[in-house]
């Protein structure tokens, strides 16, 4: 799963800006790294079949925005898609589509893979990805 | 739900989770990434704030039914569903804001840029909206009313902003190369060319 959002993307290539050019804002791309192309994607893919209410999904946004809010007065460390795919984690699970403590199980497994296995998108700067954009441990080679 | 997973981590698990079990179909998922990054975008609603600019009838049906006259241009979708079209005028300026999560008329938008979700731009733009328009470099007479919509509800958005002066020989789609995004959610304004 190389693909996608992935750095071969030519959108980020594109130097043309203004109405006309790809949705980009203003030089920076709608996604900032490819996990959250990913937390998007899987929301769309899963109203679209039906298997959760985008309603719900919005309603379990609101409440994870308002609750980060709530812990982080100073608003550092803010990351929307990192509430967008705890709200679907929480949806998707409350609906029972998968256990409660799948993800994390996954998770725990995904980063016991050994260091250079190019599933993880983790420290990928999505548009900067030039000659020294972090690597984070990928072996693309 | 554990709470110190990595954000990606935690994406990547849930992605590979689902399609592993056949929930979803890694082609549609991949399919809506690629449309939101690549065609959907504030160009859309360019071409509708120039259509609006040229077409007297058409601006008429574009205030007294948004998703319909955006819908006659082609653009529909999700979060489209229910469009209302604020009009700028000399004396008043609309701006939009999500207070509570991130709604934004994707059709004609696309996705909202990373400012629009901040809780900083949500709670700010409510309290002190000529302060925050001036930090987008958008100074307004203290004579011009600021209107904020809060598109928290079903109802997403968009502003018409004004027609700058000096483009009345200019065809349609040279003025909706003029139409930003950001004056399409009322924190700018259009330039002249």
């Amino acid at each position: 799963m190389s693909g996608p959002g992935g750095h071969a993307d030519p959108a980020y290539l594109l130097d043309t800006s203004g109405p006309a050019a790809p949705p980009r804002d203003n030089g920076e791309l709608v996604f900032r790294a490819p996990w959250e192309s990913k937390a998007f994607g899987l929301a769309l893919a899963l109203t679209e079949a039906g298997l959760i209410d985008w309603e719900d999904f919005r309603q379990a946004l609101i409440g994870e925005i308002s609750g980060w809010e709530a812990a982080h007065p100073s608003g550092e460390g803010w990351s929307y898609y990192d509430c967008w795919v705890r709200s679907l984690e929480r949806v998707v699970s409350g609906k029972g589509l998968i256990g409660a403590g799948a993800v994390a199980d996954k998770a725990a497994r995904l980063a016991a893979l050994p260091a250079g296995h190019d599933h993880l998108d983790a420290g990928h700067d999505h548009p900067g990805a030039g000659p020294d954009h972090p690597s984070a441990g990928h072996d693309h080679g | 739900m554990t709470t110190d997973i990595d954000p990606a981590l935690r994406a990547e698990a849930l992605a590979s989770l689902l399609i592993e079990r056949g929930l979803v179909d890694e082609g549609v998922m991949n399919n809506f990434i690629k449309t939101y990054e690549q065609s959907v975008g504030p160009m859309n609603g360019a071409k509708v704030v120039a259509r609006a600019w040229t077409d007297p009838d058409y601006r008429e049906r574009l205030l007294a039914d948004g998703t319909g006259a955006i819908a006659e241009l082609g653009f529909k979708g999700p979060q489209g569903e229910h469009i209302v079209v604020l009009e700028n005028t000399p004396d008043v300026h609309h701006v939009v804001v999500c207070t509570l999560c991130s709604c934004y008329p994707w059709p004609v938008l696309g996705l909202p840029p990373s400012w629009y979700k901040d809780p900083s731009y949500r709670s700010r733009i409510v309290r002190e909206p000529r302060a925050v328009l001036a930090e987008f470099g958008l100074e307004l007479g203290e004579d011009v009313t600021i209107r904020v919509f809060d598109s928290s509800s079903e109802v997403r958005y968009m502003v018409l902003p004004l027609r700058p002066a000096g483009t009345e020989g200019l065809p349609e789609e040279d003025l909706a190369a003029l139409v930003t995004r950001d004056a399409m959610v009322g924190v700018a304004q259009v330039a002249a060319p």
